[in-house]
């Protein structure tokens, strides 16, 4: 069994079709209707680093749908250090699961778990590498917002090199026919093979520093965090922090439709004041991974979704 | 002369074992170390490097005595010599040809070059698994962790 381990598992026909089943399981994600899709399926969720909303999401989402879940616990307690090997570790919880999200520090583990287990696999991030889920949930929250995929224009702006969040989505866009701005300093530029990559594939690619010359013609801004130690000194974080800062009052040029989207943990890079306009949408879009990973639990479960959601469920 | 016999005979025929021809210029040395072949405890080697192609412009050619490569060593040598000959040799004659197979996924021949990469951890028990992504020029990128790999390290990381 394999899994999602990148948005290459994906075809865009499949992605929409997710996000479909994603949109009719919204009442039973927000609680209204009682739906038990996947009951009697256990969850294991495995995270060998820490994670507080992609974890919770996982587990909300199942036990919505009337599943439970087992959970690997904190690392330093399990086996892991006692140094059982990813493969036993998969063994094991392949026995006692039907599905595992799993998140580890090692690049390449979610593939790895994926050969060794008969279960599928949902990767929840492998170090600097995939983090497919998240790209789901902002596809989702994208399209919810304006009601398609196609042919917007999203700004991804700050931490574009390390950030595995932004490199996931920005390949997704690109398939979708998004034209793409990437706003960041220099040191923190999206590596240049995944511009590159982007432009052999037809997309339209720009590159800047200057993040609030882009606030007006944007569809979408994608906020990521810059991390104080990618940086050598305090004061040179500080010059180049806040310049990717986002206010209330930057915001007056900007279209009536466009979100402000987020990954969460934010620190200063979006001001409170932000959180009171109508762009703020990044608390929506943290919702948003409940319903599209229960979404997506049920497709690789083959639960198909009703039609009609609202006629099978019951009310609490 | 011509250039081939030339070539050939730099070093002495060999009456059993294996003659690996077409071997790229100041490769045999990786070759060697990829087959195994180092130290003072393998079978008698020939090596002749730099020497003038007429296909190549220049290449090395590499006899070892008294071992009959199998096909399995010689997949390993797609890495850096894929359109290396190879020829083995029974009393003094070519007894049989072998090709060099590039398969499309080169397995347990060299560890991901990417030290983060799952595989890195030693007691992990999955095979190593590197997908060629590309024939010519030569593209492999590990299967779990996706990373392109330099050949050159890949060498340094042969299992």
């Amino acid at each position: 069994m394999s899994g999602i381990i990148t948005m290459d598992d994906l075809t865009n026909e499949e992605i929409i079709s997710i996000l479909d089943d994603a949109e009719r399981l919204l009442p039973v994600a927000e609680g209204r209707l009682y739906l038990p899709l996947l009951q009697g399926r256990i969850l294991g969720n495995l995270f060998f680093e820490p994670s507080t909303r992609t974890r919770m999401s996982f587990e909300t989402a199942m036990k919505r749908l009337g599943g439970d879940v087992v959970n690997l616990g904190d690392v330093k307690t399990s086996s892991v250090v006692k140094g059982e090997t990813l493969f036993d570790t998969i063994q094991m919880v392949d026995g006692y699961t039907d599905i595992i999200a799993m998140r580890h520090p090692r690049q390449g583990a979610a593939q790895y778990a994926a050969d060794s287990a008969r279960v599928p696999i949902l990767n929840g991030g492998d170090g600097a590498g995939h983090h497919p889920t998240q790209t789901m949930l902002d596809l989702f929250t994208i399209r919810r917002a304006h009601g398609t995929l196609e042919g917007l224009s999203v700004v991804l702006a700050g931490d574009l090199r390390y950030g595995r969040t932004v490199h996931s989505l920005s390949h997704a866009l690109a398939r979708f026919g998004c034209s793409v701005t990437f706003a960041s300093p220099d040191t923190l530029r999206m590596p240049e093979e995944i511009v590159a990559d982007l432009r052999a594939h037809g997309a339209e690619v720009t590159e800047t520093d200057d993040l609030l010359a882009q606030i007006p013609g944007a569809d979408v801004i994608y906020m990521t965090r810059i991390q104080k130690e990618r940086f050598p000194d305090e004061d040179e974080y500080s010059k180049v922090a806040g310049a990717y800062k986002l206010h209330a009052n930057d915001l007056a040029d900007a279209n009536a439709e466009m979100i402000i989207m987020h990954p969460l943990p934010r620190v200063d890079e979006i001001h409170p004041s932000v959180d009171k306009t109508r762009h703020a949408c990044y608390f929506q879009q943290a919702f948003n991974g409940v319903v599209t990973r229960m979404s997506l639990m049920c497709w690789l479960l083959n639960v198909p979704v009703p039609e009609d959601v609202e006629a099978v469920g019951g009310a609490f | 002369m011509s250039v081939k016999e030339q070539s050939m005979r730099r070093v002495t025929a060999i009456r059993n074992g294996t003659v690996i021809d077409h071997v790229p210029a100041g490769k045999s040395l990786s070759v060697l170390k990829m087959l195994g072949i180092e130290g003072k405890n393998s079978n008698p080697v020939s090596l002749v490097m730099n020497v003038p192609s007429k296909k190549m412009g220049g290449k090395d050619i590499i006899k070892v005595e008294d071992r009959e490569l199998t096909q399995n060593e010689l997949d390993r040598l797609a890495l850096v010599a894929p359109d290396a000959s190879v020829a083995i040799i029974r009393a003094y004659s070519v007894a049989e040809k072998l090709e060099i197979n590039l398969t499309d996924e080169v397995v347990d021949v060299a560890r991901c070059t990417f030290s983060n990469c799952i595989t890195n951890n030693h007691r992990e028990p999955l095979p190593h698994r590197l997908v060629v992504t590309n024939r010519a020029p030569l593209e492999l990128r590990c299967r779990y962790c996706g990373k392109t790999q330099e050949v050159d390290g890949l060498i340094n990381n042969l299992l």
